[in-house]
């Protein structure tokens, strides 16, 4: 008996583990039909999920942390596992590109992206990010403190819903912007803006979106949030094969609105830069699987919370400590453990701690993460035992 | 008497704009500012520093004015999401309308109440002249298709207009389809055979 299961997301190129889990048959393997919603903005991709219009939405990692805190709505969010990890782009105008000639855009080193932007920039700086929260906020900020360097008085991240960021680049209320794929492309296709760095660059394994529902929604149909995690994550490591990303491409191209060619350069990490056609290679620009991928960490969480607790004035250890449970590694070993998933002895890391790839202890003894690095080398010990 | 609301309603299209104006205007005296560029949204709203936002909950720019729910923006009053207020009903009838609104927190319900139901009404009736309008649509170009397959018939066996018609309405009635579908097989096919 197929059961029909409706899901909110936006679309974006990390849509992909819904996207392919409907098409490739991963839902159908659990005996679920998914019903894709598609929302105009993650406001609206939120009330839909909380007045119960969707069962589970693809979600920006933040927003669940966000309103665990207080913050935005009164609707209560669990993360049951994370779909993604990095996949944004930050990109300046083609004016302020202009002003950055001595700079490489090679997008492999934050820091030099960095000291170039803030050069270029001088007293205003105006950046875009899709969502009050949002990684892409939370790195660009967490990015441009790192410098070192006084940051430009008039210095404003702002919400720019992303279809109108060209438009807003090309008007001057914006000089640069951060966003997910294939938004920074189109930006780049449209002559709007230039790629500076992708956001894999600031912190090397940052949770993107996850798989967000109405909290308790998990506990109470187990067999069904089951379903859907498993069929997401059988999707998640079908595009983490290389040999997949082609029909993937033709397959999101269909959903997203955009040719295949261009949801391709975010899959393989080939990005196109700027209209003259250079192309830049970034291993990891967008991951899907490998590595536990998919687990969403205690400390992922706790690292938002964190973020956000600073900037909105709350108790840091309170906030973390909140912002922890709302990332239910749990409720992910319960239903991918028995599915042979690989699963990490612990749920939570000190993050950025990792350079190389490091094997760690597991369930089934071959989990091996990748480097987790902040540019900065900052690290992040959340202090959660386990 | 209680002061005027300051209301903004962010709506590109100039018709729908007057439509939802004309509805608070029925809705009492208030101070209604349409803003239809949604360049610097969020700015420009926080600079009019309004009472109500309303917005169609299909536009993208809701994300924008997100961010002036926040304590830490620079609005003087935070605003608060229409679903942060007590009344859960009347924010499903905003949500099912297609209307987002932003209140002022603070701002008691019995003021946002009537201003709310007759946007909610305006919604209402945009969506159905939407609707409306999408079937007025599909019928003519029915009654195109219908006439073309009509004209085929005719041709191919050189009979009348009305017999041509009776003939298709039969086929449809023994298939148990609609006379719409059986005109554009008849049509796909003639193309094909073109």
């Amino acid at each position: 008996m197929t059961v029909t299961l409706r899901l909110g997301f936006l679309p974006l190129v990390d849509a992909a583990p819904l996207i392919v889990a409907e098409a490739m048959g991963f839902a159908e393997e659990e005996g679920l039909a998914l019903d894709l919603v598609a929302a105009p903005s993650w406001s609206a991709s939120r009330d839909l999920l909380s007045i119960g219009e969707v069962t589970a939405a693809q979600m920006l990692a933040p927003v669940p942390v966000a309103l665990a805190l207080g913050l935005g709505s009164p609707a209560r969010f669990e993360v049951l596992s994370v779909l993604n990890l990095n996949g944004n782009a930050i990109g300046v105008s083609t004016a302020l590109a202009a002003r950055m000639r001595d700079h490489d855009f090679a997008l492999s080193d934050a820091r030099d992206a960095g000291l170039a932007l803030l050069a270029a920039a001088g007293q205003r700086l105006r950046i875009g990010v899709p969502f009050a929260f949002s990684m892409h906020n939370e790195l660009v900020r967490y990015w441009l403190e790192g410098l070192g360097q006084t940051l430009p008085e008039s210095l404003e991240i702002v919400t720019v819903p992303p279809p109108l960021m060209p438009d807003a680049l090309a008007a001057g209320e914006v000089d640069a912007f951060c966003v997910g794929e294939p938004r920074g492309s189109v930006a780049v296709e449209r002559g709007a803006g230039v790629l500076l760095l992708p956001t894999s660059a600031i912190w090397a394994a940052a949770p993107e979106k996850v798989l967000a529902a109405r909290a308790g929604w998990a506990e109470q149909d187990p067999e069904l949030a089951g379903r859907l995690i498993r069929a997401l994550w059988r999707a998640g490591r079908w595009l983490g094969q290389g040999a997949n990303l082609t029909v993937a491409g033709e397959v999101l191209a269909a959903r997203l609105g955009v040719s295949a060619e261009v949801v391709e350069r975010s899959l393989t990490g080939r990005l196109v830069i700027a209209a003259d056609g250079a192309e830049r290679v970034v291993p990891g620009f967008l991951r899907f699987d490998g590595g536990a991928a998919g687990f969403p960490w205690r400390s992922q969480a706790a690292w938002i919370g964190a973020r956000l607790a600073r900037r909105h004035g709350l108790d840091a250890m309170q906030a973390q400590t909140v912002a922890a449970q709302v990332f239910r590694s749990d409720i992910y070993r319960l239903h991918l453990g028995p599915a042979g998933a690989d699963l990490p002895a612990a749920s939570a890391k000190v993050e950025g701690s990792l350079a190389e790839p490091t094997p760690v202890a597991s369930s089934r003894g071959r989990l091996i993460l990748p480097p987790d690095r902040f540019y900065d080398a900052q690290v992040f010990d959340p202090g959660l035992a386990g | 008497m209680t002061r005027r609301l300051s209301i903004i309603v962010v709506e590109k299209d100039r018709d729908r704009a007057v439509m939802i104006v004309d509805g608070l205007r029925e809705a009492g005296d208030h101070d209604v500012l349409v803003i239809a560029d949604e360049l610097g949204l969020a700015r420009r709203i926080s600079e009019r520093n309004p009472d109500l936002v309303l917005i169609d909950a299909g536009n993208p720019s809701r994300d924008a004015i997100e961010e002036l729910t926040l304590a830490s923006a620079p609005l003087q009053r935070p605003v608060a999401m229409f679903v942060d207020e007590s009344d859960g009903a009347l924010t499903q009838a905003a949500i099912e309308a297609g209307v987002s609104a932003y209140v002022v927190a603070g701002l008691s319900a019995n003021r946002i109440k009537p201003v709310l139901d007759a946007a909610i009404a305006r919604f209402h009736l945009m969506q159905k002249m939407r609707v409306e309008l999408a079937e007025t649509r599909r019928a003519l170009e029915e009654r195109k298709v219908i006439d073309r397959a009509k004209g085929i018939v005719m041709r191919a066996k050189g009979i009348g207009e009305d017999e041509a018609y009776a003939l298709m309405r039969k086929a449809a009635m023994d298939q148990g389809r609609k006379l719409a579908e059986v005109a554009q097989a008849l049509v796909t096919a003639a193309e094909l055979l073109k």
